[in-house]
């Protein structure tokens, strides 16, 4: 057990050291944005890798858990950590009539759907100034100047993500979202109803991604409806991370939530900052136009990246681990 | 009382009359086949048992309560079990696994699914391959393990839907000797089946439908020295050569 888990193992006490070893704010903060990542990334592989049910509407759920805890501050002026334990639950209570609506039909439905209810919640949290203040979005103190604090929440959030996939797999449930996943009539046939264990499996994902969306909030201190419910940003993005590091497998997201994290920071600081410095060195020319080109197409460089992934790696990284292995001896 | 009972069942596609008020029971503890030609209606019957599709008029019912609208899986859970013509194993799975997903209906813990499932598997004659992934077996054991999966959900009643299609001599004896022994345990079967060797080796009563409606209803003599029988199957004037069966 150990032995198999040694990788898991030294990755889990490097995170739990990272803050102290780590002054540097820019690098806390980008491990931050992982770990959130990673619990995202989970809720999204436990509907779609486990269950098969394809969703492009994660964001709907990381906006309400966000909103949430914004809302509570900055309405009833209740400190946004109440987000905490409020913005999953709340999520989850929009997932709801969602999946009794289109859980019941067969095929691309739910994904079709699932896109709508994203681009719905951005356009309510647009328009419903009264309540959301719109464009302008939400603003609150944040509680602590450090990011330490914030570290080891979200370092608590993506290992309890985790645990929870890692019960789920071992238990009845799991084994009712695989047979789904794989085969619905022959999951029924067995005596699985089919569409009560999908709402549970849609219910653990929108927990998970609001309580993420609702720890933004506090570490951000700032959302507004472009951020929280961006379509490319969070859905795609929570495809992308589950994808690249590989779907169906407990470790895929927390993988893929470093590369994304990365190719992501790579494209919007322009290569950390080295095309900038590149500019300034070379005097101007062609080079700050390029720049600004290459931090804007984060999202292009996301697509072309899944095209190579799902073409050398159609199992992601930790899927086909060991095919990348082989390469790697060879090589 | 008969332990399943269809009364007037109907099924229409659109304008077409799939099977067409068929009535049959079927009594406890016996095998029951169901025969006719491709495209007559006999997987249509089990897919409105099973509630895959609802039934258009006409009732079925179980150990004397009506289930014609009961959902899929609340019929098995009812006990009544079926194996897919096109058989429709978990892919990415182990055989043990299929199977302990299938014994989670009666079971409460991982541990007990776990033994109900190994039991199952044992009983079925798979336990050699627990370990494989069912996408890896061949075609005679994926049939196994759809027979297998439907065991472990402790039917009552089990549908067989063309078990030894595809399968070789040797591997249809097998076939007919696990149908034999799961009857022996107890569970009532009902078996659709082309390969007449077999329906006719295991049935105590064959039911024949064409076209979606009943020819004839007997023992596997009768049925295979009724004119009608023999026709459907072979064309008008074709000969008897099953009768000696």
């Amino acid at each position: 057990m150990l032995r198999e888990r040694g990788w898991e193992l030294s990755l889990l006490a490097v995170l739990l050291v990272f803050p102290l070893a780590v002054q540097d704010a820019y690098f806390r903060h980008l491990m931050i944005l992982v770990l959130l990542w990673v619990t995202i990334g989970t809720g999204w592989n436990l509907l779609a890798g486990y269950t098969g049910q394809v969703s492009f509407g994660t964001a709907a759920f990381f906006g309400v858990g966000a909103y949430t805890a914004g809302l509570l501050a900055h309405h009833l002026e209740i400190s946004a950590w109440w987000g905490l334990l409020l913005g999953g639950p709340l999520a989850v209570l929009v997932g709801f009539p969602f999946g009794w609506i289109s859980f019941p039909l067969r095929g691309a439905y739910f994904a079709l759907g699932s896109l709508a209810l994203g681009e719905i919640m951005r356009l309510l949290a647009t328009v419903w100034e009264s309540l959301t203040e719109g464009m302008v979005g939400i603003l609150i103190m944040q509680t602590f100047v450090s990011k330490v604090p914030y570290y080891y929440l979200a370092l608590g959030l993506a290992l309890a993500s985790i645990l929870v996939m890692e019960l789920v797999t071992r238990s009845r449930l799991g084994y009712y979202f695989v047979s789904i996943r794989e085969d619905q009539d022959a999951a029924a046939s067995i005596g699985i109803d089919t569409t009560r264990y999908k709402m549970v499996s849609l219910s653990l994902h929108a927990f998970l991604t609001g309580t993420a969306g609702a720890l933004y909030m506090n570490y951000m201190g700032f959302i507004d409806p472009q951020v929280v419910f961006s379509l490319s940003d969070i859905s795609i993005m929570a495809i992308l991370v589950v994808i690249v590091g590989g779907v169906g497998t407990i470790m895929g997201p927390v993988v893929g939530a470093f590369v994304m994290v990365a190719v992501q920071e790579i494209f919007r600081s322009g290569g950390f900052g080295g095309l900038k410095a590149l500019t300034q060195a070379v005097g101007g020319g062609f080079l700050p136009v390029l720049t600004k080109y290459i931090t804007q197409a984060h999202v292009l460089a996301f697509g072309v990246l899944v095209v190579v992934v799902i073409m050398t790696l159609p199992n992601g990284i930790v899927g086909d681990w060991s095919r990348i292995k082989r390469a790697l001896r060879r090589g | 009382m008969a332990i399943l009972e269809v009364k007037d069942l109907t099924k229409n596609f659109g304008g077409l009359r799939a099977v067409d008020s068929v009535n049959f029971a079927v009594q406890p503890g016996e095998i029951f086949g169901l025969i006719g030609p491709n495209g007559s209606g006999k997987t249509t019957i089990f897919n409105m048992i099973s509630h895959f599709y609802p039934a258009s008029s006409g009732s079925i019912i179980f150990n004397g309560a009506d289930i014609t609208r009961t959902k899929t899986h609340q019929v098995c859970a009812l006990g009544i079990g079926r194996t897919f013509q096109i058989v429709r194993p978990l892919k990415r799975m182990t055989v043990l696994d299929n199977v302990i997903a299938s014994a989670f209906l009666r079971c409460r813990t991982m541990g007990e699914a776990r033994k109900a499932a190994e039991e199952t598997l044992e009983f079925c004659g798979l336990t050699p391959y627990a370990k494989h992934l069912a996408r890896g077996l061949s075609i005679a054991s994926r049939k196994r393990l759809e027979i297998t999966r439907a065991m472990a959900t402790r039917p009552t009643l089990l549908l067989l839907d063309e078990t030894a299609a595809g399968l070789n001599p040797g591997e249809l004896d097998e076939a007919i000797a696990l149908i034999k022994q799961i009857r022996e345990s107890g569970v009532t079967v009902v078996i659709v089946e082309h390969i007449m060797r077999v329906i006719m080796a295991i049935s105590d009563r064959i039911h024949c439908i064409n076209h979606g409606q009943t020819i004839t209803e007997g023992t596997p003599r009768e049925v295979a020295n009724h004119p009608e029988v023999i026709a459907a199957y072979l064309g008008h004037g074709g000969g008897g050569q099953y009768a000696d069966h």
